[in-house]
């Protein structure tokens, strides 16, 4: 395959993977702080911080409202991470790809492009958000289902599966640093009611709550929050799950000793990790390192597979992490 | 209101579907009477289904703007097909694939021995001055000896219902695309006359195509790599180059993607390293293909193309130089180029044509600029034109002017009275003034479209139908009466 359509088939994905999560915590995000006392309510900056834009949008907003954030977020054509930023950009990709995708996803692609434009006003609405934002992440999900169930599982969908698992990681790393930062720092005994209902929020913010009660059967602590989120070989937005999805799809690419032996070493730490034990503090490093071993992961695949195609010139579609 | 085929007003021209007023062609009786059938709300409800399947199909053609951006509008289509008899298509079928072989002739005649102009059928001068004969391609023996192996010629008819061919596509016709999008909207939208009525399909297009090009590759094999070669999703066509390789199965390439190797052979750059490219639909015009042959300043191209080209080891369609045939003076030339090759009678005539360059004929265009149109040698997408019949005085005489500095270049012809079909405007019919562009494959065998892409001038009265100047379209419906 092109090394092009093989750098924007994994940018689409990326992208389309982004929309759909920062979709998910800003609904998270409305729901905790209904339940919330006032006092203690965390507020809207954890998500400027968990996408990683505080200096663009300290630069656009005069300060950190509801309203500003949840602007910012969705329908922000400056901020490049912005809901709608990341839909045109994969529906952009998209375009120049549109020989390789299937056809009802590209169609899927392009009139989700048209919901997100055309609801923009219903998505500032705080009445009418949650219904945008579903749409949203429902949208999402039918293109992944129709990519998964109608596109051939070749080195194209490798390209695009390894994009939507390394976005997921990504996305789960920053989630868990930014969530746990303002909890209570260990396990107390005696929990505030709203530790819980924070550490739910986590589970929340990657639909993880039903599913981590299935699979711990237990009560919501920190430290079996954080052991399924980063290790369950299961549950699909952990980060160990994420790792093993995009192995599986370097597995079958040609000439992938780098990137793989990288992967190798990020599974290890992931696996390897006690995180019950990890205070706060060590907390922010391990994820720290997690981000670096993220992030050059995706500079190896990019120069693996996608420089043969920028050495002549940029495509016209530039593909560029907001972080 | 529902439509009302007697308030149908046709005056002094042909119509393709209603007859005279109330009374439709034969053809068309189970349509029209059909679409007076539905009612307001009805019709409406299908123009706005069409609407919808546009959008959601992401059918766009891309507009430059005076801002120098360019913008994806969605296209532009009425629901009401125009229809054409099985019987009449059969005919002017015949008549294009004896136009666009004489043309093949013709052009391998002029990059060899150039008989037509040592017979002296065709002037010197014509050839010397064309814009489009490219020196680089003389002696080069392309596969099967055809270079215009896609050709897309536009056909008008007149009010006495004459069809004429008014031009030949020879670079990089485009406008297919829409042909097969206007049929699969149709189907969407009205699934009932497709039941019941004996429509000639047109979706085997893409795999002729693909046939046609892999007939040209140079090394023998059942799958050879064929690519569709883009200057990318800023071009104009760039949604038709994406359908087409899709629908074909071969990849989409840009310029960047492809490199010439130390071998002289094609290959793209590719997840596993450079990989062997055959044949290179290439919808980029001649001068951009290879900075090294042409532009040196393009970018869009690949350095080398043409030397791989010449050597036979890439097959590149349209050939470079194919556009020699493309050019209105050339055009004038077709029934002569038709009788000099084959010693056949055109089939499918041309439109009366006045040469400036010929000191008669260019003093009777001189004298008659308000009933003529005028049109520059080497311009598509109807830029340039003068409508004399609609231009002010001024505008004629800037003209006069232009002819005169450079009488090669211009050509003339009478104002054809276009025919018209019904449109719907504001939920009733009105007649619209259209075209056809068929599409012609040669290749080891010859293939038609069946019908091919109508263009309408959504504007009323105008007889533009470029969708750069507000065009639309229409399907296009060979129907076999016979059978139905």
């Amino acid at each position: 395959m092109l090394s092009r359509v093989a750098q924007q088939t994994y940018w689409m994905a990326r992208y389309v993977e982004r929309a759909e999560n920062t979709a998910r915590i800003i609904n998270v995000n409305t729901h905790l702080l209904l339940d919330m006392p006032h006092k203690a309510t965390p507020g809207w900056e954890p998500l400027i911080e968990i996408t990683g834009s505080e200096a663009l949008f300290h630069r656009i907003y005069p300060e950190v409202t509801e309203r500003n954030v949840v602007r910012f977020l969705i329908g922000d054509e400056t901020n490049p991470g912005s809901i709608l930023s990341s839909i045109a950009k994969a529906r952009e990709n998209a375009r120049t790809i549109r020989d390789i995708i299937p056809r009802e996803a590209w169609e899927q692609l392009n009139a989700l492009h048209l919901i997100t434009k055309s609801g923009l006003q219903a998505g500032l609405s705080q009445r009418r958000r949650h219904e945008y934002l579903r749409d949203i992440i429902m949208g999402v999900q039918q293109i992944t289902g129709l990519l998964a169930g109608t596109m051939t599982h070749d080195h194209g969908y490798d390209f695009l599966r390894m994009g939507r698992n390394l976005e997921r990681a990504d996305m789960t790393t920053r989630i868990i640093d930014v969530r746990s930062a303002d909890l209570l720092p260990m396990e107390s005994g005696s929990l505030g009611p709203f530790e819980t209902i924070q550490w739910m929020s986590v589970l929340k913010s990657l639909t993880a709550y039903q599913m981590y009660r299935r699979e711990v059967q237990g009560p919501v602590r920190r430290r079996a929050v954080l052991a399924f989120l980063f290790q369950s070989r299961q549950f699909p937005r952990a980060l160990y799950h994420c790792l093993r999805e995009a192995e599986s799809c370097l597995q079958h690419l040609p000439r992938n000793d780098t990137p793989l032996r990288t992967l190798a070493h990020l599974q290890r730490t992931v696996n390897e990790a006690q995180v019950n034990k990890l205070e706060q503090q060590d907390l922010h490093r391990f994820i720290d390192d997690l981000e670096l071993g993220l992030a050059d992961l995706d500079r190896q695949i990019a120069t693996t597979y996608f420089d043969l195609a920028t050495t002549a010139e940029t495509p016209a579609v530039a593909a560029q992490p907001n972080a | 209101m529902p439509i009302r085929w007697r308030d149908y007003k046709i005056r002094g021209l042909y119509d393709e579907l209603i007859r005279s007023a109330g009374r439709s062609r034969d053809v068309a009786r189970p349509l029209c009477k059909y679409l007076s059938s539905l009612n307001d709300a009805e019709l409406q409800d299908r123009k706005a289904a069409a609407e919808l399947a546009i959008r959601v199909m992401g059918i766009t053609f891309t507009v430059y703007s005076e801002e120098g951006g360019s913008i994806d509008r969605a296209w532009p289509f009425d629901i009401i097909p125009r229809i054409i008899p099985k019987e009449e298509w059969d005919r002017i079928e015949a008549g294009l694939r004896q136009r666009v072989q004489a043309l093949n002739l013709f052009i391998d005649d002029l990059y060899h021995d150039q008989r037509i102009v040592q017979d002296k059928v065709l002037p010197a001068e014509i050839l010397a001055k064309s814009k489009n004969f490219r020196a680089q391609c003389v002696g080069v023996n392309p596969p099967l000896g055809i270079w215009a192996h896609i050709c897309g010629s536009d056909l008008v008819r007149d009010k006495d219902g004459t069809v004429y061919v008014l031009e030949d596509n020879l670079r990089v016709p485009s406008g297919v695309s829409y042909m097969l999008e206007n049929r699969q909207i149709m189907k969407r939208v009205f699934p009932e006359l497709f039941e019941h009525s004996n429509i000639l399909p047109v979706d085997d297009y893409p795999s002729q195509l693909y046939d046609c090009l892999a007939s040209l590759s140079p090394r023998p094999m059942e799958r050879p790599e064929v690519v569709v070669l883009t200057p990318g999703i800023y071009n104009s066509a760039y949604f038709e180059h994406a359908y087409l390789a899709q629908q074909m199965g071969a990849e989409l390439v840009e310029g960047s993607d492809l490199t010439v190797g130390d071998d002289d052979c094609v290959y793209m750059r590719t997840v596993e390293g450079l990989s062997r490219v055959d044949v290179i639909y290439r919808r980029i015009d001649d001068l951009f293909l290879d900075p090294e042959a042409f532009l040196p300043g393009s970018a869009i191209g690949v350095p080398g193309l043409l030397r791989a080209w010449k050597l036979g080891n890439v097959a590149l369609a349209n050939a470079p130089g194919a556009g020699v045939a493309d050019d209105k003076v050339v055009y004038a030339f077709v029934p002569e180029v038709i009788k000099y090759y084959l010693d056949q009678d055109p089939i499918v005539p041309n439109v009366p044509t006045y040469l400036c360059m010929e000191r008669k004929e260019r003093d009777y265009v001189l004298a008659n600029l308000d009933k003529l149109v005028v049109k520059p040698a080497n311009e598509s997408g109807g830029y340039g034109m003068l409508i004399g019949p609609q231009a002010s005085r001024a505008e004629r005489n800037r003209f006069a002017r232009q002819i005169r500095k450079d009488p090669r270049n211009y050509i003339a012809q009478p104002l054809l009275t276009l025919s018209t079909a019904p449109t719907v405007v504001d939920l009733h019919a009105e007649p619209r003034h259209l075209d056809l562009r068929p599409f012609i494959l040669s290749g080891r065998g010859m293939y038609v479209t069946t019908g091919g892409l109508t263009r309408v001038a959504l504007r009323k009265g105008s007889t533009v139908v470029n969708s750069s100047q507000g065009g639309g379209s229409k399907d296009t419906w060979v129907m076999d009466v016979e059978g139905a």
